[in-house]
């Protein structure tokens, strides 16, 4: 660890909270339909979307009308990918000439499009055509992105609203938050990683002799305009197999710096906009705190066991950190960062490998997504999960002083805490349910790439990165089979819609809640003691539940490393 | 509910066309008047032939020029189509080893490959990036270490001075962004294509 590591490390803390501030601004103006300096060339693309889609923009929906729209919506999300994949070989805008996707691995991505997972069975440059990677994959980015933003922004509704039976009109916050939020900054996104030199052409690839003589087919295609979305809207589906780490993907340390600004930006913001909306931006950055705390204790363990490398490396005599899997232009610390970013969010893009992390290394991004991905979290996503552990706490804080728990001025009852419960429980049904029969099943451990614990680490890794809606894998496991593609479309499925489900109903229930005033046996959401304890659950919480698994895999096998034992 | 399902595809088919066809066909356009060079790939030309991109590394086995970190892209058997094989430095199929860190397969190939470098230059530690591979198996930079730790060999090959292969490699160091980003890097085929200028004067 060095202090040019560290300081790379608070400067991207220090900017993503001052972002935080400015966006939430900026979003909560959106969501209230207010008018922005953007409205006078928007306003009219708006306007056209909800007289051809038959929206009538003031009327307000129920929680369960809102959620049955939002679900409605993503049929026909599910409908075009798989259609275009299927369908691709004789579609335009192929000039690799890729072939029909199988059935199961088309179910599988479509799946993981839809929920924002972006989980990567394929292998971009070398299964999908140009026309699948914009329309089904480029549209989805943003479509799954802005229904995680605008669940959140309906959750917080709720918490914010008093004595009301609506939560918003999920056509015009989805169209909303699409428009105003993700085009403008995509746009300009797009333009600084292809002045980065990121490529963005239509024209087929590359054909380059090298030096030496060799053929060389380089892979090139629109790619920055699905990179800027793919980084904002924590997507992480990558145009090429190998993510971030391929140098069109990220291609400098400037071009990786912004795009980890981006994968925190929005679900920080989203804090800014809860503080806003509920009358006190304290109460934001409370949880932005909470956050905070879990993400810089994720960074100090994950950049120290990379800096520290392996014992294989250091018996050879090689010093400088874990460099396998890794990229020079990053080196250790923008890898380490990368890492606990991408999965502390659910973005899932990676720009080093994961399955070549040091076991603890390995173990940060594993627990990230184990807790759910409330460490900022996917864009909305994040936020809604985090609205549900803090349900949690301030009901466990509530038994302690046996009164009935209050947060931001709404009773937090028994229904709130039922279905916060639920929404968590899928987690470790998910997780631990699948990995348990995958690593019992024959055709299935055939798939790990390595031996010993680590192979246990890589199934383990791919459902809990699936049911958290990551995307990204320890990727040497070969997860293109039938077995991962059906049962990770199901955990991904699963994952994402029971926690939405719940936390929607929520949002229902606290929004017909009249509000109390705090009084003075109110406990005080803003504070340090808050933050502490609502840290401490989660901490609790997960390690409880996880804890079991992660000794199996991570754990030993830090122990099998500093032993000297290879497998 | 039923009067949700018309705006769940017209609202849908809109914001695909924007999305997923507007947004990237004009960015395509747009990007490709700015930007001409980067949007294309970053290629490089010589004697008109595309010899290979700035930010795409190639393999390099001769002994007068730099040679990249290993890379561990697969492709297609040319003997088996169902199965792969590895060849390094797959532009159209990127992708890392995935070897953990416990695994045997790459501590013997760390070991093997130390070995043969530390038989190549004894006088210098071998430099950590030049024995394992990278994420993408595409990287196109080695540290300047790597960079200096190869100059022996190359001045052998190329009969050139070792001091000037030294100085060539400090030009072409490219330090942090701003000082503090990332890590010092020499960009490998920009190092070999400025030696073959050099050679040819």
């Amino acid at each position: 660890m060095t202090a040019i590591g560290w300081t790379q490390i608070i400067l991207y803390c220090v900017i993503v909270a001052a972002l935080a501030k400015l966006l939430g601004w900026y979003m909560t103006r959106v969501f209230n339909g207010e008018s922005t300096f953007l409205s006078p060339v928007l306003h009219p693309i708006e306007s056209a979307i909800y007289w051809i889609g038959g929206v009538d923009a003031r009327r307000e929906q129920h929680w369960l009308t809102y959620t049955v729209a939002m679900l409605l919506f993503h049929v026909g999300g599910v409908l075009i990918i798989y259609g275009l994949m299927r369908l691709q070989a004789s579609l335009p805008f192929n000039p690799a000439e890729m072939s029909a996707v199988a059935e199961d691995l088309s179910f599988n991505t479509a799946i993981s499009f839809i929920t924002n997972t972006n989980w990567q069975n394929y292998g971009g440059e070398s299964t999908l055509s140009y026309l699948t990677q914009m329309i089904g994959l480029t549209h989805q980015n943003f479509l799954s992105a802005a229904t995680g933003i605008v669940l959140a922004v309906a959750l917080i509704r709720g918490f914010a609203r008093s004595s009301m039976r609506t939560v918003g009109n999920f056509w015009v916050d989805v169209t909303r938050c699409t428009l105003y939020v993700l085009l403008p900054i995509c746009i300009v996104f797009t333009l600084f990683l292809v002045w980065q030199g990121m490529p963005q052409t239509l024209g087929p690839y590359v054909e380059a002799t090298t030096l030496e003589g060799a053929k060389q087919t380089i892979a090139v295609g629109p790619v920055a305009s699905q990179v800027a979305i793919k980084m904002l809207g924590t997507n992480g589906g990558g145009f090429f197999n190998a993510n971030a780490a391929h140098p069109f993907e990220n291609p400098t340390a400037l071009s990786n710096f912004v795009q980890m600004l981006s994968i925190f930006v929005l679900g920080a913001a989203l804090t800014n906009v809860f503080g806003r909306m509920v009358g006190d931006q304290r109460q934001g950055w409370a949880i932005l705190a909470v956050m905070g705390v879990l993400f810089i204790a994720g960074v100090a363990i994950a950049y120290w066991a990379e800096a520290n490398g392996t014992s294989t490396l250091s018996s050879l005599g090689l010093t400088g950190g874990n460099m396998e899997g890794k990229e020079v232009r990053f080196g250790i610390v923008a890898s380490s960062l990368f890492a606990v970013i991408t999965t502390a969010a659910s973005c899932g893009a990676v720009n080093a490998m994961h399955d070549s992390f040091t076991a603890l290394g390995g173990m940060i991004p594993l627990i990230n997504m184990q807790l759910g991905e409330i460490i900022v979290g996917g864009v909305g996503a994040g936020m809604y999960g985090m609205l549900l552990f803090i349900v949690l706490a301030i009901f466990v804080a509530g038994l302690m002083v046996g009164r009935t728990p209050e947060y931001v001025g709404k009773k937090i009852e028994a229904r709130e805490v039922k279905m916060a419960m639920l929404a968590i429980l899928i987690l470790p049904l998910m997780i631990l349910g699948w990995t348990a029969v995958a690593v019992v099943y024959p055709t299935a451990t055939a798939s790990m790439a390595n031996a010993g614990p680590h192979g246990f680490s890589e199934v383990l890794y791919a459902y809990s990165s699936q049911t958290a809606n990551n995307g990204s894998a320890f990727g040497g496991l070969t997860g293109n089979i039938f077995f991962y593609n059906v049962t990770g479309a199901v955990a991904m499925f699963v994952g994402r819609f029971m926690m939405i489900v719940p936390a929607m109903a929520i949002a229902g229930s606290l929004a017909e809640k009249k509000s109390v005033p705090a009084s003075a046996g109110t406990f005080p959401t803003t504070g340090g003691l808050f933050v502490g304890l609502v840290v401490g659950v989660i901490l609790i919480l997960g390690g409880l539940t996880f804890f079991p698994a992660l000794a199996l895999g991570p754990i030993v096998e830090h122990l099998a490393m500093n032993a000297n034992t290879v497998f | 509910m039923l009067r949700e399902i018309r705006p769940a595809i017209l609202v849908l088919v809109m914001l695909t066309l924007i999305t997923g066809l507007a947004y990237p066909l004009a960015m395509t356009g747009v990007a490709g008047v700015i930007f001409p060079k980067q949007a294309q790939g970053s290629l490089i030309e010589k004697d008109g032939k595309v010899v290979g991109s700035t930010l795409i590394g190639q393999e390099f086995k001769e002994d007068k020029y730099f040679h990249g970190r290993p890379s561990a892209t697969v492709g297609p058997d040319p003997a088996d189509s169902t199965k792969t094989t590895s060849v390094p430095y797959n532009a159209a199929n990127s992708g890392g080893s995935n070897m953990g860190p416990t695994s045997k397969a790459l501590a013997d190939r760390l070991k093997e490959d130390v070995e043969k470098l530390k038989a190549e230059n004894p006088s210098a530690a071998v430099p950590v990036d030049l024995v394992t591979t990278s994420g993408s198996g595409l990287d196109p930079d080695i540290s300047p270490e790597a960079a200096l730790f190869q100059v022996p060999r190359i001045a052998k090959a190329r009969n050139m001075s070792e001091d000037t292969l030294r100085q060539m490699v400090t030009m072409s160091t490219q330090g942090r962004f701003a000082g503090l980003l990332g890590e010092p890097r020499v960009n490998v085929l920009a190092l070999n294509l400025a030696l073959d200028r050099a050679a040819s004067k």
